[in-house]
């Protein structure tokens, strides 16, 4: 294993390997590389922005264009995707009782699509924004790369399809005869729900990719109001699936805090019923509220009224959630150790960016802020306040396992403190400056409104925190997995009770004894 | 463990706020779309990277709009290329303009003065500067 630096095997047969932990560990390797690679390009925009007046660090908007475009799509599907599903391939096997994936060979298939849709996407560098609205992409977008993007979306698409069969296929059929569906633990539930959501949602955006493609060598002109076709229908069509999956991407990271929040609070879950429950109710109905990014497109008043009620009907499962973590930290005897702090302060970011949402959802305010920094400050206390903490606090969590070494408590304390307050002070910031009317995706802004600049400009500090905290998580993951003291591998943290993954006695090809 | 009275209180708490949230945003929306019957129409056009503008005596304007204080307008928003966003930030005004596709805004400034108007969805290259005026004269006709 890569990670397991203990006893090293050659990384060749990690590489080729189809049991489950090693296509997990290249799943998280991959995912961590893209999220420092997806990280360099955010702290390139949020620099570039920190005054106004071209040319500030990116010389030409073009390239401006075409780096936050590929940092949407590098964070989106070669991070959060990816990791989500190495830490489901470690442990949704083990948590249903099966030796491994359903269909090994595929599942090593899947991922090894990733790197080639990833050689795509960077390759390309796109400018078409990670949306890709028609008919920008298809009558004016530049190619190669605008159809480099559409190859490497598809590729990428195939194999999270694959891999959503083969978890749906491992815990429904797989799962261990004396283990009943109900009592499956809440992160392969998480893992469980998004496959299937995956699979609903995922065809029709590949029908959509061929038809965009299809548009752009002319053959056709389903979306291309030049040759009959209709914009619009392509948002219907990107939104059917990223509706749902933006639940995709988030929800793995709830089922991860649901992992961490109980054992270092010392206490059993609140409701395990309530946990399933709210996860199948966010997969039902996550269809229903794909037209809440389409409000200002010219949507008839009752399609409108009918989108906000399914947008607001997703609210209450979300609490739902908060409400079971809070229930299960009441009382308990909690360690703050790294994983905690990081759930912890996911769940207060997820619970900011949800009432947040509760505000866009509602038509009017709509409005105000759709298309302005609101939107990027709201979607970001998601993707990296909930998904980000969600994922980090999982990878601490993981990291003695994996390494048989301990990582470093007061480094992690610091990444923890930096990431948090970055967090915070860059993305409620944009919230401000979308309410001052600053539209998203722009190269520059006029420097004649100074409260811009301003905000700007403290946003673009806190993003700096944020990248000195990842800083900080680099360079330990790195020392401690391979000098950092020697980890007790029956209760790392000293909580008490048991762990009941052992990872490497789960691995025929692992060099460990089991622990 | 299951479901206690705490999370039942909860969870209708929630609801009760959702509902609030969810009929008033309702009544608002119901009284923006209300047009005005005596609103004037003005064609708005956006194009790589600049908005035209039409009025109904056909005078015609390219990135600076001039209204009248006082006065209802109803704006007709055209896209001759790619989808842009009509957006008039300080006067709330905003809607999509979609090639193929006529969309509808209006409103009423009561205050005289400059504004500036904006792209609101990515158009390519420029549309960081997709940028124009409005200027609000008082009407000294009445
Ligand atoms: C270090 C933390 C991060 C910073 C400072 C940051 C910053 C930014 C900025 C400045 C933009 C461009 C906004 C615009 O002009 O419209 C952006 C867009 C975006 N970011 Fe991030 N980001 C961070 C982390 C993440 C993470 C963790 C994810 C996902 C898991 C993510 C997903 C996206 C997406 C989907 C977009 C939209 C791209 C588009 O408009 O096409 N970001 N980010
Ligand atoms: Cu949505
Ligand atoms: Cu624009």
């Amino acid at each position: 294993m890569v990670l397991e630096l203990q006893k090293p095997r050659p990384v060749w047969q990690i590489m080729f390997s189809t049991h489950h932990t090693d296509v997990g560990y290249l799943y998280l390797v991959f995912g961590i590389i893209f999220l420092f690679m997806g990280g360099v390009l955010a702290m390139i925009i949020r620099t570039h922005l920190f005054f106004p007046g071209q040319g500030v660090l990116i010389s030409d908007s073009a390239t401006f264009n075409r780096i936050f475009t590929v940092h949407g799509l590098t964070m989106l599907f070669l991070f959060a995707l990816p990791v989500a599903n190495g830490i489901g391939n470690i442990l949704v096997p083990i948590m249903v009782r099966y030796k491994d994936m359903a269909y090994p060979k595929l599942n090593a298939i899947a991922f090894w699509m990733n790197p080639v849709g990833a050689a795509l996407l960077w390759l390309g560098f796109a400018d078409t924004t990670w949306v890709s609205y028609a008919p920008y992409s298809i009558i004016r977008a530049p190619g190669p790369a605008a159809d480099m993007f559409i190859f490497g979306m598809k590729i990428l698409g195939v194999s999270s399809i694959l891999s959503s069969i083969n978890f749906v296929v491992t815990i429904l059929k797989c799962k261990h005869p004396d283990l009943p569906l109900r009592r499956v633990p809440l992160f392969a539930w998480s893992m469980f729900t998004v496959s299937l959501m995956t699979i609903i949602a995922m065809p029709t955006y590949a029908a959509a990719l061929i038809m965009m493609l299809t548009d752009r060598l002319g053959l056709s002109g389903f979306f291309n109001p030049f040759a009959g076709g209709d914009p619009i229908a392509y948002l219907h069509l990107f939104w059917f699936t990223f509706h749902p999956e933006v639940y995709i991407f988030l929800l793995p990271a709830i089922g991860m805090m649901y992992e961490i929040i109980p054992r270092f609070s010392r206490k059993p879950l609140y409701s395990q019923a309530s946990g399933v429950f709210a996860f199948v109710m966010l997969g039902i109905i996550g269809f229903a509220s794909w037209g809440h990014h389409m409000y200002s497109t010219g949507m008839d008043f009752t399609t409108k009224v009918v989108f906000m009620i399914g947008t607001l009907a997703a609210v209450p499962a979300s609490g739902m959630h908060v409400f079971n973590f809070l229930a299960t930290m009441w009382g308990g005897r909690i360690r703050f150790a790294a994983p905690m702090k990081f759930a912890v302060g996911g769940i207060a970011l997820f619970f900011s960016a949800g009432a947040g949402g509760v505000l866009n959802s509602a038509m009017p305010l709509d409005f105000i802020t759709h298309g302005t920094y609101w939107v990027v400050g709201h979607m970001h206390l998601f993707l990296i306040g909930t998904i980000g903490f969600g994922f980090v606090g999982m990878i601490y969590y993981m990291f003695p396992y994996v390494t048989g070494r301990m990582y470093n408590e007061k480094l992690a304390s610091a990444h923890f403190v930096l990431m948090f307050w970055g967090t915070v002070q860059t993305f409620f910031t944009q919230h401000l400056l979308g309410l001052e009317g600053m539209p998203r995706r722009v190269y520059d802004y006029p420097p004649e409104f100074s409260s811009w600049t301003t905000l700007n400009q403290i946003s673009t500090i806190g993003a700096w925190m944020i990248g000195a905290s990842f800083a900080i998580f680099l360079a330990s993951l790195i020392y401690y997995s391979a000098k950092g003291k020697p980890a007790n591998m029956d209760d790392p943290w000293g909580i008490g009770g048991k762990y009941y993954y052992p990872v490497a006695a789960k691995n025929p090809h692992g060099g460990h004894s089991g622990y | 463990m299951g479901h206690d009275t705490a999370e039942w209180v909860f969870v209708a708490i929630v609801i009760a706020v959702l509902c609030y949230v969810g009929v008033d945003s309702w009544i608002v929306q119901k009284a923006v779309e209300d047009v005005p019957a005596n609103a004037e129409v003005i064609k708005v056009t956006g194009q790589q990277w600049f908005w035209s503008f039409e009025h109904a005596d056909g005078t015609k304007e390219i990135s600076t709009l001039h209204v009248k204080k006082g006065h209802a307008y109803v704006f007709e928003i055209y896209s001759r290329d790619v989808m842009h966003s009509f957006n008039i930030p300080d006067w709330v005004v905003f809607e999509d303009a979609v090639p193929g596709h006529v969309n509808h805004a209006w409103f009423a400034p009561d205050t005289a003065g400059t504004y500036p108007i904006q792209c609101r969805e990515y158009c390519g290259l420029l549309h960081y500067n997709m940028r124009g005026s409005l200027v609000v004269e008082d009407d000294n006709a009445t």
